[in-house]
């Protein structure tokens, strides 16, 4: 991965703006960017970011490459839409910040504690193994996501809640052996594969 | 001139049959207002009644005409009766919409209206039926000073439609500044890409023109008359100069490029790699398309950064304090010079507040933006030398940090100067007879007021920004392009074309001896008697427009085609010699005596308001429309403009047993929004001398109030008069009612 990322710095030679737009999905809006602020302003966890959206895309233009992808504010994102809805060039802000999310996560650069990066993993690992969610093992493994003691303690803070969505048949204990999967099992890992392929292809075309 | 007939014509339509007695107003007009003809009509402005009028003129020998109707600004085009004056008594929007309908007001309200008939009588019979002024000019030919882009546009929109014009240019050259350009910001959708400044078609297309006779290396030396009827001294640098007439002046002396070596802050004048905006423009050319090279070694430009208000919106000595309007656009087209030759060159454009006005600002930011050219929002505190270029520091306003980086080129967006001529309340006119050529005036002109139009705030020439952008308060010469204010060439195109199309207004109403504007059409014009007047100078001095100069023996002479009919000169003049044949002192003052005044223990108190017709008449018209309410006991008059007010008027009222007088005018001040600019300003130094007269009469000082109404105070300009009304009930009705 940092290969990658080296690759990248090599290519771009600090023209980070070129960068995001040729590599995010959606980055070639960044340079439309007025910096009126008013993403900033409606969004709701904005106070909690280290850099609101419009931070962010001046940090690009200014091209602050590891402030930018080390960052963990574009994965603070909750994707409530309300800066696509109110940005008044139209920029489609949200999937920028995913965008940016997800190029940092390929380059190797995202931020390793990351709540919601890990989280993110959790769940695909969780989905793709059987085409399904299982609830009880992707909860568990959300527990004990930071540690063994750490998921003890959650684990019996939560306990009442567990019971009661066992009395109510809400959660069965036999997932924990594997639990249910999808009909078409191969040929939904297959579907992935296929899909990760025309993606490294995209990539590598871009990288190239 | 015929006998006097007066021929009153009261309408019943729009509920005024129903809430006033007709019958009873048709007897006042016949009895107190002495008309010999009095008609009544249930629908007035009908094509029926209207003939009905035009009759009695044909056959009757009417010849002044009272209508007790609508609002003289309601159905100006059915009650157009020529030859004749026509006085409108308000009875609709001053008297029963402005009053509720209510049975216990039915005896008030009917005095209004009755009030307000033997107004207009009082006024028809002490008018006549203006004829054009003597005074006519028959000069065509447009003078064009300045060769500019706005200059030259003036001359093609003159010439196309048909009027010779004289193109007066400083320089050698046609095109001024926009001639230095590489190319200009796009003028027509899409708004994405520089484009050619057009100049060299403009020349070719005047140096076609049957219509238009350039005049290069040449200033005027002397400009004397009116519209219709100017003339002009053209020398040229050689010292020959020609006399040449002139119907209307068209002043497009454009701007001058801010001094940039005023700025060693930004480090102009210290490193050779920071430039101005017009030096900019010189290396693009040099380029011609290719790479562009900083003058330093000749190094291809890589990087390449813009301050923008280089010495603009800013306080400091030697700066300008305003915005001089074009500078984003031009610095964003100039980055596109880089961009487009090279998409890789490093362009950052550095602003506080992006400003992109006019029709191709959104767009062309956004072509800018598409470009990658890096809007960046920081001040810059200085430019010093770096080891390869220039280093610009400043503070990012958006990420709030300190930067510092270096370029290759570093450009001021600076503004521009307007070249406005001599202040000329800085410096004096010539006495009659001795005349001396200032070199920095642009018009030379011979007026007693001064040898240039008047100077806005910052030095820009005159121009009635708020209603009437292109006239100036010289009649006649009409200002455009960034003289009048800081504009870019697509607004500086539009000015020169309207401004030209004013010219030609000016020339056509001098032709038939009528009022140019902003009372286009007005037949009227001030008449003076000359045994009566003490030469006070008054009139000369206070007329906003410098339509007035003074002979040998200091008597006024009236230019009439430089008068806008506002009446100023009338409302100045001490011993009242000054009138208009329809508007005088009389034509006033006798609807001001021709009001009844009750008895003292009648309790019914009068309020005298005099409204400028131009805003507040039409507020309080509006506010009867909007079914707003006012004090039964005003009676109000509109006046051309509150600079009309002879204070004989204010001291007559009160005398005769008015118990208050509400004048309503326009806002006055750098931020005017008076039709004739100076006319409120005027009135109010007047008014604040009544305080003697009301002390004289041992009156209040309470009784008198003058105001600033726009046109827009739909609900203020009501109050105010139940104000004076309250007012009234507090002190006490006035002592001089008998």
């Amino acid at each position: 991965m940092s290969n990658y990322n080296q690759e990248m710095i090599e290519k771009y030679r600090g023209n980070f703006l070129k960068e995001v737009q040729d590599n995010v999905e959606e980055g070639d809006w960044v340079k439309m960017c007025m910096q009126c602020g008013v993403c900033s302003g409606s969004c709701p966890l904005g106070p909690h970011w280290e850099h609101p959206p419009q931070e962010i895309f001046m940090m690009i233009r200014a091209g602050k490459r590891d402030e930018v992808l080390q960052s963990s504010s574009m994965w603070m994102c909750t994707s409530c839409y309300n800066c696509i809805a109110r940005c008044p060039r139209g920029l489609p802000i949200t999937h920028i910040m995913h965008g940016l999310a997800t190029y940092s996560k390929r380059l190797g650069l995202a931020p390793k504690n990351q709540p919601t990066a890990k989280f993110a993993q959790l769940f695909w690992d969780n989905l793709t193994r059987t085409g399904r969610v299982n609830e009880l093992k992707l909860g568990l493994s959300l527990y004990f996501m930071n540690g063994f003691s750490e998921g003890i303690k959650t684990a019996l803070k939560m306990k009442d809640i567990g019971l009661g969505m066992l009395k109510t048949k809400r959660m069965t204990p036999m997932e924990i052996l594997g639990g249910h999967g999808c009909k078409d099992k191969k040929g939904f890992h297959a579907m992935l594969k296929k899909a990760q392929e025309i993606e490294e292809a995209r990539i590598g075309k871009s990288g190239s | 001139m015929s006998d006097l007939k007066i021929g009153a014509y009261i309408c019943k339509g729009c509920g005024l049959g129903e809430r006033l007695d007709c019958d009873q107003i048709a007897t006042v007009a016949q009895r107190d207002g002495k008309a010999q003809v009095v008609q009544q009509h249930d629908f007035l402005c009908s094509a029926e009644g209207v003939k009905l009028i035009q009759n009695d003129i044909d056959n009757e020998g009417v010849n002044r005409v009272v209508i007790g109707a609508c609002s003289r600004r309601a159905k100006t085009d059915a009650f157009n009766f020529q030859g004749v004056t026509i006085s409108r008594a308000n009875l609709r929007e001053g008297v029963i919409w402005i009053r509720p309908d209510e049975d216990d007001l039915r005896e008030t309200t009917q005095e209004m209206a009755e009030d307000y008939v033997r107004m207009a009588c009082a006024e028809a019979k002490h008018s006549t039926p203006p004829v054009s002024a003597q005074e006519k000019g028959c000069e065509e030919a447009v003078l064009v000073v300045g060769g500019g882009i706005t200059g030259m546009t003036a001359a093609i929109e003159a010439a196309k439609a048909g009027y010779p014009v004289h193109l007066v240019e400083k320089t050698g050259e046609l095109g001024g500044y926009v001639a230095r350009m590489w190319k200009d910001v796009p003028r027509h959708a899409p708004y994405t890409d520089p484009v050619d400044t057009s100049v060299a078609d403009m020349v070719a297309e005047i140096e076609a023109s049957d219509n238009i006779t350039v005049h290069l290396n040449s200033t005027i030396t002397r400009t004397s008359g009116a519209p219709g009827r100017f003339s002009a001294d053209i020398s040229t640098e050689s010292g020959s100069t020609e006399t040449l007439n002139f119907g209307a002046i068209v002043q497009a002396s454009g701007a001058t490029p801010y001094d940039a070596s005023q700025l060693p802050e930004l480090g102009y004048g210290k490193s050779k790699d920071v430039v101005d905006r017009v030096e900019l423009e010189q290396l693009a050319i040099a380029a011609n398309g290719g790479p562009i090279k900083r003058p330093s070694d000749g190094k291809e430009v890589k990087k390449v950064t813009f301050i923008q208000c280089a010495g603009q919106r800013s306080d400091k000595e030697g700066h300008l304090n305003y915005c001089s309007g074009d500078c984003c656009l031009t610095s964003i087209k100039q980055a596109m010079y880089f961009k487009d030759q090279n998409p890789d060159i490093e362009t950052e454009i550095l602003f506080d507040d992006l400003r992109t006005p006019g029709a191709p600002g959104e767009d062309f930011y956004r072509s800018g933006q598409d470009k990658m050219v890096t809007f960046r929002k920081g001040i810059v505190s200085e430019v010093v030398a770096g080891s390869n270029g220039p280093v610009v520091k400043f503070k990012d306003k958006i990420l709030d940090e300190d930067v510092e980086e270096e370029a290759d080129l570093v450009v001021l967006a600076t503004g521009m100067v307007p070249n406005s001529g001599v202040d000329i309340n800085e410096v004096p006119q010539n006495e009659p007879g001795e005349w001396e050529v200032n070199v920095d005036s642009i018009l030379n002109l011979n007026y007693r007021q001064g040898k240039d139009v008047p100077h806005l705030k910052y030095g820009f020439a005159d121009s009635h920004f708020i209603c009437f952008p292109y006239e100036t308060r010289r009649t006649g010469i009409y200002t455009c392009g960034p003289v009048r204010r800081p504009m870019d060439t697509q607004q500086a195109i539009e000015d020169a074309t309207g401004s030209a199309l004013k010219a030609i207004q000016a020339i056509e109403s001098a032709k038939v001896g009528r009022a140019a504007h902003p009372r286009s059409g007005d037949l009227s014009y001030p008449i003076f008697r000359k045994e009566g007047c003490t030469q006070c100078k008054r009139c000369t001095v206070e007329c906003p427009f410098g339509a007035i100069d003074e002979d040998e023996q200091r008597f006024p002479v009236f230019n009439e085609s430089r008068c806008r009919r506002c009446g100023t000169c009338m409302g100045a003049c001490p011993v009242r010699v000054i009138s208009f044949e329809n508007y005088s002192v009389d034509t006033v003052g006798q609807q001001i005596k021709n009001c009844e005044i009750p008895e003292e223990w009648d309790e019914k108190p009068r309020i005298l308001v005099l409204a400028c017709e131009n805003d507040a008449y039409p507020a309080l018209d509006m506010a009867a429309q909007q079914g707003n309410s006012y004090s039964q006991w005003a009676r109000v008059i509109p006046v051309r403009c509150l600079g009309s007010v002879n204070t004989i008027w204010i001291t007559d009222a009160l005398n005769s047993g008015y118990d208050g007088v509400v004048l309503m005018g326009c806002k006055k001040g750098d931020d005017y929004q008076c039709h004739f600019v100076k006319g409120s300003e005027m009135a109010s130094v007047r008014m604040s001398k009544v305080d003697d007269t009301l002390q004289s009469l041992s009156l209040e000082k309470e009784r008198v109030a003058t105001y600033e109404v726009a046109i827009t105070d739909i609900d203020r300009a009501p109050k105010l008069i139940n104000d004076m009304a309250e007012t009234v009930e507090k002190i006490g009705l006035s002592p001089f009612k008998f």
